[in-house]
């Protein structure tokens, strides 16, 4: 398929290959405009017994097809270009099937060259497997021994600072040499090896390693103490993906065939459409995306990007292992619902065997949503662990910064600085109710002070990424008119009181009318707030908590309306908790749901 | 006429099937493509390469990296026995030495004057693989295994674990709903796979154990009892290299689950004959399914229709409900409406009108939660 000029593009199909669903939309230009027309899925097919990813997309496709109301397919193929009512300008793809790019990286120093290849690897798009470094804990054979078990698609190999020593450099790649690492697609191909470390180090891997691997030697991702420089090392990654990765699971030869644009790695596409609502708002954002296997965490705090992948923590493939991570009490303590261990365990487990099937019953929502909660809750703190300041480099540091006992290596997510927290992916995008997803996101990430929600309204930022690579204009027409839906706003104080005492008095003006109202402690409330509407919120608060100006003292703060409005969060922050006993606990969720109007009466 | 993929589980009393046999690394294949093989033939060989064990001379000797080489008193490519003496250095004026003993058996194979290091590679460690099944060896790849084909009952679970094994199936059960007694564990269950009905316990686990049963085939199995047999919670489902002393399979899902009835029927028909067993489950890329393999000369079971599953969900299809409130339930698809339509939990989604078999009338249902079935 050949790409027509930007302004000839009347229709475009875009899919987006999960590791469960295959989702195709279908954009058009109607009116001068790029909207939505209408989305189909179906189920991934990498697996037996078709083996071929196209399957999944032809079948997705099929279902637009169905829903537009006009053929888009010839046979197996894409009409194209459009043809009066037949067919697409252009055809375009993500993926993060086949268990998506898993990379194994190498640096010298755990902490620093390993960490920021890390990083690189995560920006890329990739899942890290495992991090091996020069002084982690492991013995050499142990390290050995894991490189030639995990099979990774790709390994990154970092280390040392341009003009620094080699030594240590070279002793990993002899690492890797005696390993002769295997790549996990196709047996007759030489495992891509990436180094993107010390520039005097160059001939000493490559002649450790270039019999045995095939090796590509980029830019030094960090090439002094304090700077990070990954973007070669992650195009670099995204490149061999396309050529050596994808071209060896099933059908992604074809799938490629079948598209002009290069297929984006998904969580690739969805970090591109989050810096670019940063960069045009200029705000702080933490967005997230939990789809079946995996869960992908991006912040944008100020000029900095990261994106961490919790590779285990997901709703279909990973559904058990949040149970294992997370542990029973965790999990239950979300379940509005008496329900026996057995019982849960045995529903989790069932959903991981089966993972393509949905709740039917409004329990087994239930009790789908606890466990979103605590798959978010991790890999957040996940995100938060790894999304720290360069470690290592000398920094010039202030009294005030001695007395915030700041130091290298903190994690830049401040939850008292975030602007807008957006949700995406299968269970937050497809929540029957908004406000469900409102309060999966608030008890999972703990908002505070004042931070706008959003969800992906049917899960489409990840083509929306890969769209705004071809064409700028319709990806963001669609991201504003059919993509983001706006929830409203949280409001949560830091502090805690016993349950039932006076937390905060607020008034909220808008559109020129005021209404006031009180919150205990324990509670949540909504005041509604509609989309694109924006107030003054009066906030009066109790001794012992703080709304960013400290405690006990007063705020205004401006509000955005939502398809659910104002939420007002005096259940606690800094500790939050739950009741401990079974009975507690589900009367407290119930108090909850109640005041959001979470679920149908049950 | 709208259709859509479902993903099934192949139960079948009678197919061609055909057994991938792969070395993990390139190696000898043993036979020849039109041989006969029975399941226990070996059919090909590997030397998988030996551990590696890095060995500091630098520091353990305490000269500079460049210099290691020098100290090596046998040359690289060279055999050491385990505390052998290979690397020595003399200081003080040829007064005093220091040597390098080998942590194990193995060969020399590198040295770095960079970092010091030597590489010592521990022997090879012969991998063989046997055919797994009786058949005959339809194609060789060659330097990594052989395809074998055979005809007969492949029925594929939903979870399980343990890896590879083979012995004659023993029924313990008349029905697919009755649970087995631990007490007919008894000395004839010994190497057999044993079908035990609706549900199997971590105690009835460790009993099957004890009477020398190489596989238990069951409807359900608690999650906690999975646990508690395990040791360990299960995070992800790729299983197949647990080593204990037995391969279990699942063939409905977690809980008292009743085998389903074809199912049952074709377990029942493979009563006294010889199966091949794999728990191995990777639920995941590259998806695999436990499975029971048992070659025959025919079909087993009258009345057999082999639809295919991959003909895809189309009204008259007979599907099996794989989620609650339904789950299990056999019926036939009436119609797959183009409408997305709203459930309990009101959502919107594409759904299937099924006519369950019990008389409990016609429901409707999303299609993800439907599977084919073969009758």
């Amino acid at each position: 398929m050949t790409l027509p000029a930007k302004e000839k593009i009347l229709s475009i199909l875009a899919t987006d290959c999960g590791s469960t669903t295959t989702k195709a939309i279908l954009i058009e230009k109607r009116d001068g405009e790029y909207r939505l027309i209408v989305r189909g899925e179906a189920p991934t097919t990498v697996e037996a017994p078709f083996e071929d990813v196209t399957r999944g997309v032809l079948n997705a496709i099929m279902e637009v097809e169905e829903l537009a109301g006009r053929p888009l397919l010839d046979g197996d193929n894409i009409i194209h270009p459009q043809q009066g009512n037949r067919g697409v300008d252009v055809y375009i793809s993500t993926s993060s099937a086949g268990g998506g790019l898993q990379m194994m990286v190498c640096g010298v120093v755990k902490n620093m060259s390993a960490e920021s290849a890390q990083r690189a690897a995560l920006g890329a798009g990739a899942i890290v497997m495992d991090v091996i470094a020069s002084n982690d804990s492991r013995l050499p054979h142990e390290k050995i021994r894991r490189i030639r078990q995990l099979r990774p698609d790709m390994l990154l190999l970092s280390g040392g600072v341009d003009g620094g020593t080699t030594q240590h450099v070279a002793a990993l790649a002899e690492l890797i040499s005696a390993a002769e690492p295997k790549a996990r697609l196709g047996a007759g191909y030489e495992l891509p090896v990436i180094y993107a470390g010390n520039v005097d180090a160059r001939e000493l891997v490559k002649e450790r390693l270039e019999a045995k691997t095939a090796l590509t030697i980029t830019e030094n991702l960090r090439p002094t103490m304090d700077r990070e420089n990954w973007r070669p090392a992650s195009d670099t990654i995204h490149e061999l993906f396309l050529t050596h990765v994808m071209a060896h699971a099933p059908g992604y030869k074809k799938l490629m065939a079948m598209s002009e644009v290069p297929i984006m790695p998904t969580p690739g596409a969805v970090g591109l459409i989050m810096q670019t609502i940063a960069a045009l708002e200029k705000i702080n954002v933490v967005g997230v995306d939990i789809g079946g296997a995996t869960t992908d965490v991006f912040s944008v705090f100020g000029e900095t990007f990261n994106r961490t992948v919790s590779a285990n923590l997901g709703m279909s493939y990973s559904v058990s292992n949040v149970l294992a991570e997370a542990g029973i009490p965790n999990v239950m303590r979300w379940v509005p619902v008496n329900m026996e261990e057995v019982d849960l365990r045995n529903r989790i487990k069932n959903k991981m065997i089966r993972p393509t099937t949905i709740p039917q019953t409004l329990e087994e929502l239930m009790v789908e949503q606890a466990i979103a909660r605590e798959a978010l809750r991790l890999a957040f703190e996940q995100h938060k662990a790894l999304a720290v300041g360069l470690r290592g480099g000398q920094q010039a540091r202030t009294i005030s910064d001695m007395f915030d006992q700041t130091e290298t290596g903190a994690t830049l997510v401040n939850m008292a600085d975030l602007d807008l927290l957006v949700g995406s992916g299968g269970v937050l995008s497809h929540a029957p109710r908004r406000q469900q997803a409102a309060l999966m996101m608030i008890d999972a990430f703990l908002p505070e002070f004042v931070t706008k929600l959003a969800v992906d309204s049917i899960f489409m930022m990840p083509q929306l990424g890969v769209l705004s690579t071809v064409h700028d204009v319709a990806a963001l027409q669609v991201f504003h008119r059919d993509c983001l839906i706006h929830l409203g706003t949280c409001v949560a104080p830091v502090g805690s009181s016993k349950d039932g005492k006076d937390c905060m008095k607020v008034t909220l003006t808008a559109g020129g009318a005021s209404r006031s109202a009180e919150v205990k402690a324990g509670d949540i409330l909504v005041l509604p707030l509609a989309v694109g509407e924006k107030g003054t919120l009066r906030i009066g608060l109790d001794r012992n908590y703080d709304m960013g100006a400290g405690k006990g003292k007063d705020r205004a703060v401006e509000v955005t309306g939502g398809v659910v409005g104002v939420i007002l969060d005096a259940r606690g922050r800094r500790p939050f908790s739950l009741p401990a006993d079974p009975a507690g606990r589900v009367a407290c969720l119930a108090r909850w749901n109640k005041a959001l109007d979470i679920y149908p009466a049950y | 006429m709208a259709h859509a993929y479902i993903p099934g589980l192949r139960v079948t009393d009678y197919m061609t099937f055909e057994v991938e046999r792969r070395l993990p690394l390139k190696g000898r294949v043993l036979v020849q493509k039109g041989q006969v093989v029975t399941a226990e033939t070996v059919v090909a060989r590997t030397e998988l390469p030996g551990n590696v064990i890095p060995v500091n001379l630098a520091n353990q000797l305490g000269v500079p990296a460049a210099d290691v080489e020098g100290t090596l008193i046998k040359p690289i490519g060279s055999s050491v026995q385990k505390d052998e003496v290979f690397a020595r250095v003399k200081t003080m004026f040829g007064l005093m030495s220091q040597s390098a003993k080998s942590p194990a058996n193995g060969v020399l194979e590198s040295i770095s004057s960079v970092t010091g290091q030597v590489i010592l590679r521990e022997p090879p460690m012969p991998v063989e693989v046997d055919a797994y099944v009786n058949g005959t060896v339809k194609d060789v790849i060659p330097d990594e295994g052989v395809t074998i084909e055979a005809k007969g009952a492949f029925i594929q679970g939903i979870f399980g674990i343990g890896g590879e094994t083979r012995g004659t199936l023993k029924m313990l059960v008349s029905s697919p709903s009755e649970v087995a007694a631990p007490e007919k564990l008894d000395a004839s269950v010994k190497g057999c796979v044993v079908v035990v009905g609706a549900y199997v316990s971590n105690d009835f686990l460790n009993r099957a154990i004890q009477a020398g049963a190489s596989a238990v085939v069951a409807g359900g199995i608690d999650d906690k009892d999975l646990r508690d047999f395990l040791g360990y919670d299960l995070g992800v489902a790729i299983t197949g290299h647990e080593e204990m002393g037995i391969t279990v399979l699942v063939t409905e899902g977690f809980g008292h689950m009743p085998i389903a009835e074809r199912t049952f029927r074709l377990l029942k028909a493979l009563d006294g004959k010889v199966v091949s067993v794999n728990g191995a489950t990777q639920i995941r890329a590259g998806v695999m399914r436990p499975e029971i393999l048992c070659p025959l000369d025919g079909p087993i079971l009258e009345n057999q229709v082999h639809a295919s599953a991959e003909e895809g969900l189309k009204a008259g299809a007979n599907v099996r409900v794989i989620r609650q409130p339904y789950f299990g339930k056999l019926g036939t698809v009436v119609s797959l409406p183009a409408e997305l339509q709203m459930l309990e939990t009101e959502a919107h989604v594409r759904v299937v009108e099924v006519e369950f078999g019990d008389g409990s009338g016609k429901k409707t249902l999303p299609r993800a939660n439907v599977e084919m079935i073969e009758t």
